[in-house]
Parts: C-alpha cells; structure tokens; sequence
C-alpha cells in the first residue's frame, strides 16, 4: 500500500514575519532613504525656521526669544516690500518663457536638413550654468563694454544702464533668466509635439481648420501635459531666482533688484548678515507664498488622480 | 590650495643651518587660513611662512589660501568647527561678532612686551573691549590717484583745500572729462567717499562717534557732510553709470584719461602700473582740507592675523603671530605686498606711493580710521554704503535715505 501523498494538503511551513509581510513593507524600504533625507533637510528645516523666526540670533552667540517682532519688523521694512514686489515681476514675466518655448518648439518641428543641430543650439542655453549666463548677461549690458549699447546705437537709441538703473534693472535680469528658460520649454513642446496624433490633424485640416484655430483647438489640447509641467517648472524657477541676481547685480542698485530669496541671504548669511532671526522670518514668508502655489499644484494633481 | 613647507624648508634649514636661538623646539601641526589667494598678498604669506618653518623645522605648518571674498562668509563655519590655529582677518569693528561670540583667542598678552610698543599705532584698532584680539601685518593708505600728466596739461596743481579741489574739478570737466572715476557696484568704494567727506567736514571724533552709532544719522552735520558731497554730485564730477561698475571695471577711465584721478587705497597702483601708468603719468595726493583748521585724519585699512579660540596648537600660532609682528617680517612681507608695514622699526619700500603714504600716516594727528565697514557695526555699513549709493544716483531722496539709516541704528540700539 502507497501511503497517500499529504503534500497538497499539509499545512505550510511557518513563515517568518519578513514573509508574511513583504509585499506591504518593501516599498517602504525602498522608500526609507528618501523619507529619512526629505525628513532631516526639508521637512526638519522648515520647523526650524520657524523656530528660528523668533529668537534674535547672529549665528554665532547664544539667540534670545523676542516673540513676532522679526515679523512685526519685517512688515515695517521697505526692503521686504520692494523684494515681494520684485518676486511678482519674476513671477508674472518668467510666464513668458511658455510662449516662447511654445513658438519655437513649433517653428523647428519639421523635417529638414540638419534640423537636430538647430534644435540643440536653440536648446544650448538651458545646458550653460546660471551663473555664466549672468556674467555673459551681466557683460552685455555693461554700458562701457557690453554689445547692447553699440546695438542701441545702430537704431539711433540712447545709451542705456540696465543694471545700475533702478527702474530697469530687475526686467534686465529677467530677460537673461528667460534665455535658458525658453530653451527649457522650448524641450518640453518639442518632446510634447511628438506625441501629437497626426490623425486628428489630418481630420481637422479636411474640416477647413488652420492657422489659429488649428493651434488653439486641435494642437494645443493635446499638449495640456507638455504645458503643465511647463507652468510648473516656471513658476518653480521664478521663486528661486537667486544666482543670477547674485551675479548680476548683488541686489543693487542700493537694493532694487532684491528677491525675497536674495534678502534672506543678504541679511542672514551674506559679508554683513548677521541676522538668522530675521532671515528665519522672511523664509518663512517666502514659504507661506509659496505654499499657495504647492496647494494648488497638489489639488490639480489629486483632482486628476481622480479622473475628474 | 594647501601647500606644505616642511619639505622645502628642512632642506633649506640644512644647508643653510640658519640656526636662530629661537626656541626651536615648538612641534606638531601649525593649520594657518589666509584670507588672500591675489598674486602679491600670496607672496607674502608664502614667504612669511618659509621663513618660520626655518626657525622651527619640527613643526608641520599647513597653509591654506582662501579667496578673500569667500573667506568673509567662510570665517564662521571653520571659527565654529575645526577651526585653524591662525586665520585671516581685519581690525576695527569687523571683529566684534567673533570677539563677541568667544571665537577669538585674547592675545592681549603679546602686546604687553615689547611687541606691543612697536605696534602701537595699531593697538585701537585691535582693542575691543580692554584687550588685544590679533596681530596686524600690513595697512595702506586710501588717498586720490590721478594722473599727473593731465593736471599738467591743464595747468593745474593738486588741492589742499576744498575750493582748490572744486576749481581743478572745473577746469576738468571743462576739458571735457570726468574728475573722478569710481565704480559702485559693490558699495563700499562709496563708503570710502563718505568717510573721507565726513573726516574733513567735521573731523575724526565726529566719525567715530557716528560710526559707533553715537549720533542720529539725521543730525545737520551729517547734512553738512552730504551737502559737500551733493556739490560734487550736482557739477557732475563722477563718471556715469558707476553703479554697473566694480572698482576694477573703473579703472581704464582713469588709464584712458577719461577721468583724471580715483579716490582708491594704495592697492589700485600695482593695476594701474600694469595697464601702463607710470610714476610719471600718475600721482598721489591727500585728500584736501575742507573745514579749515580740523586736523587731518586718514582711513587706513588694517589686515590681521588671529588665533580662533579653538586652535589646537596656541602656542605655535602665538610663536608665528609674535613673528609676523617682527621688524624683520613686517620689512619683508611689505615689501612683496607692496605696502606699509605697522611695525615702527620696520623699513618702508622704496616706492614713490608707499613712502608718500607713509609720509602722510606718519602725519595724520586727527587719527586714523579703518574704513567705514570696519568702523560701523555690520548691519550699519551695510545700510549705510547703501545709501551712499542711492545718495549718488538720486540725491533728493536725502531724507529718506537718512531716514531709513536713523531707523537702522535705532534699531541697533535697542537690540
């Protein structure tokens, strides 16, 4: 007699808790790094700088704890005002980077004859530092030596300051941030415009659609991914605009190109910063404005989630 | 950039066997933060260093060479952690956060030999708070560079007194170029017009006190001070467009003789030599008199060594700084730094601007400042140069300007 074989129904060998439970805790591993890094320099940070907002601190003795009055301050500070004021101007201007990127990711979207050289070179600028884009920015308005000025001449306009007038130098900064930023834009329509159904434009040109109405209705549709992430980039690089600024100009003339990044270091870290308290407190202003951007940017995301 | 001598120079000490009574028996590591990687100041530190090293063979001396801005911002991470044994600094005010914050070593007990009488010029600008906090190595006047065969051309002499200074400035400008040349863009070449204005308008006391915050920015005599400036200002006696310009963006006005002369310290004449000025096509004068009778007082920046209180090896760094205060090494370095030593045995250059320099500090019984960022409290130099700034492009905002720099300092106040 064959001693039936129990092997279907034997019960399984026990298994240890890592068995049982991997499939719920490998993400998690594979997680771990990247929570515990964003955890101690994002998450950590941000309560320590509203810590730090309330103590009057040069950095190197001891802090005292002086309530709101960094805000209370701030709020009476005319340079905090003219930097919020900049940051708008980035913020709205640096938008043009989308059009611009739009309009030349459309001009070079065709088939000629070494067409991949021209698209890398209008691309060049976003590959090139900040910082070399400043200081070549920064050279080009010089009003001794810079190439505008001539340029200017040769349309009988007057010699211009840019960056050591008041009035003109932030827009001066924000046309060189716009460079590299329109080459940015201009990659994401182009890898966007691949993904173009030529079906629908065939059916929309035997519909009579061209020109605008093409653009605007059939085109730039199906591009809606291509300009979110391009809203998002922008919007991203206008609110740390800080190295140009660093390069160009310092925050000069006497302070009118400040940024609210750019304060908060000049009074905290920079030659003469020895304020951690107050340079706490802008940051965390600059935090709360920027957080009604992420909300929105994460409401948009979880409402597409849903599929609405 | 680290450089180790202990190679070099235990070679050297054989063959030489310049064996100095020194005790020579100091060992270990001697870690030394420069804050000057320009071709000159390099030499000399360079130089300073081989020359111990031969004294003291046993010891292992580390050099680094830190670019002078970012030694600024730099200084208080490595004064918190892992610091040097001797770093790079300035006197005057500059040194308060550290010496405030306990980061600094006292080293009130090398002035009190000998030292501290050869150094005596020096000794305010290192005193804060009753005690010595480092050792100086060099200093330099500030002055006006101009080009002596413009003047000459021109028929003109250099001033002694403001109304001579304001007549040559005519007839310049009447030449059709620009009296002064001047780049702004990093403030404190402003600050340097500011300070010399107000020196000579209301005298050393007065500067001082409003430097240390002791009088309202919004008082008439600094009104008086900014209405000489103004008068420069409303004759158009600077170049244009100076806010987009660093000091050494300015220079070619003066070397292309479009502005005939720079309110500078003695550090612009190695690059103008190289541009091609000569001690025949450029000279140096005092900045002249303007309220008769006021004794004249001059800025002259101080470069320092220091110990930070967190040094391993304090008796090697005490060793060095007692020999980069010696009349022998304050000859030398300033030789190669082209500038003046501190040390009063020490022998000065033969050098037409280092002896006129010399010359001139050796005279000024009004006093000697440091400069207005080293003299002000950081956050009011910072304000301040500022406002200078803006002062120069748009003179009527004045009163703001004052304005804001009294809420600045009242704010100082009552931290």
């Amino acid at each position: 007699m064959a001693a039936p074989s129990l092997s279907d129904t034997a019960p399984p060998p026990a298994r240890s808790f890592w068995q049982r439970n991997q499939m719920r805790l490998a993400p998690w591993l594979f997680l771990a790094p990247g929570i515990a890094f964003f955890a101690v320099y994002v998450i950590f940070p941000i309560f320590q700088s509203f810590h730090i907002s309330l103590y009057r601190w040069d950095g190197l003795g001891e802090a005292r704890y002086i309530g709101i009055q960094n805000y209370e301050r701030l709020f009476d500070d005319p340079a905090f005002y003219t930097s919020l004021w900049n940051n708008l101007r980035w913020l709205l201007l640096y938008l043009l980077a989308i059009p611009g990127g739009l309009f030349i990711a459309l001009f070079l979207n065709q088939q000629v004859r070494g067409i991949r050289l021209y698209k890398s070179l209008f691309f060049f600028p976003f590959v090139i530092s900040q910082v070399v884009v400043g200081l070549v920015f920064a050279w080009f308005y010089n009003p001794s030596i810079g190439l505008l000025n001539p340029i200017l001449g040769l349309f009988g306009a007057g010699p211009v300051n840019i960056l050591g007038n008041p009035n003109t130098v932030t827009y001066g900064i924000i046309a060189a941030g716009l460079w590299p930023q329109v080459a940015y834009c201009m990659i994401l329509y182009l890898t966007g415009l691949n993904a173009v159904d030529p079906e629908q434009v065939e059916a929309a040109r035997l519909d009579g659609a061209k020109g605008w109405k093409m653009l605007w209705y059939v085109i730039l549709p199906q591009l809606r991914p291509a300009t979110f992430i391009a809203v998002v980039v922008t919007v991203i690089g206008a609110l740390r605009s800080f190295d140009m600024i660093s390069v160009m100009t310092n925050g000069g003339p006497f302070g009118s190109s400040r940024v609210l990044a750019y304060y908060m270091f000049e009074v905290s870290l920079s030659e003469y910063g020895f304020r951690m308290g107050y340079g706490a407190a802008i940051a965390v202003i600059l935090f709360l404005i920027m957080m009604v951007y992420i909300a929105f940017f994460l409401w948009r995301m979880w409402r597409e989630e849903r599929g609405v | 950039m680290r450089f180790t001598f202990t190679g070099a120079a235990s070679v050297l000490a054989l063959t030489t066997a310049l064996a100095l009574p020194a005790s020579a028996d100091l060992t270990g590591d001697l870690r030394i933060f420069f804050n000057d990687q320009n071709p000159a100041p390099r030499a000399a530190i360079e130089g300073m260093v081989e020359r111990f090293q031969e004294m003291h063979p046993d010891l292992n001396i580390e050099l680094t060479l830190i670019d002078r801005e970012a030694n600024k911002t730099q200084i208080r991470n490595y004064l918190t952690a892992n610091a040097p044994d001797v770093n790079g600094w300035y006197a005057g005010n500059r040194m308060r956060p550290y010496v405030a914050a306990g980061l600094f070593e006292d080293v009130s007990d090398l002035w009190d030999g000998p030292m501290g009488e050869e150094l005596a010029s020096t000794r305010p600008a290192l005193t804060l708070d009753g005690r010595q906090w480092g050792v100086p190595y060099t200093y330099y006047q500030w002055g006006i560079y101009y080009r002596s065969d413009i003047y000459e051309e021109l028929g003109l002499t250099p001033a002694a007194t403001w109304e001579e200074e304001l007549a040559n400035c005519e007839a310049i400008l009447a030449s059709g170029r620009k009296c002064y040349a001047i780049g702004t863009r990093f403030l404190w070449t402003a600050g340097g017009w500011f300070d010399y204005l107000n020196l000579r308008t209301h005298g050393y006391d007065f500067h001082m006190a409003l430097t240390a915050n002791e009088i309202p920015w919004t008082d008439d005599r600094v009104r008086e001070t900014f209405a000489n400036w103004r008068t420069l200002l409303d004759m158009g006696a600077f170049i244009d467009n100076h806010t987009a310009y660093t000091w050494q963006e300015a220079q070619p006005y003066l070397v292309n003789g479009q502005a005939a002369a720079y309110l500078m310290g003695n550090f612009i004449v190695e690059p103008l030599r190289d541009a091609g000025l000569t001690d025949d096509t450029l000279g140096f004068y005092q900045f002249p008199e303007i309220t008769p009778g006021i004794p004249m007082a001059e800025d002259a920046p101080t470069d320092t060594l220091h110990i930070p209180a967190q040094a391993q090896n304090k008796e090697a760094a005490r060793a060095f700084l007692q020999y980069v205060a010696s009349a022998e090494n304050q000859t030398i370095a300033n030789e190669v730094l082209g500038q003046l030593p501190i040390n009063s045995q020490a022998q000065v250059a033969d050098d037409k601007f280092i002896q006129a320099g010399f010359e001139m500090l050796s005279n000024a019984t009004g006093g000697i400042a440091q400069f207005f960022d080293r003299d002000a409290d950081a956050e009011m130099a910072s304000a301040g140069m500022e406002g200078f700034q803006e002062f120069m492009v748009l003179p009527d905002n004045l009163d703001a300007i004052l304005n804001r720099l009294e809420s600045v300092r009242q704010r100082i106040l009552e931290d």
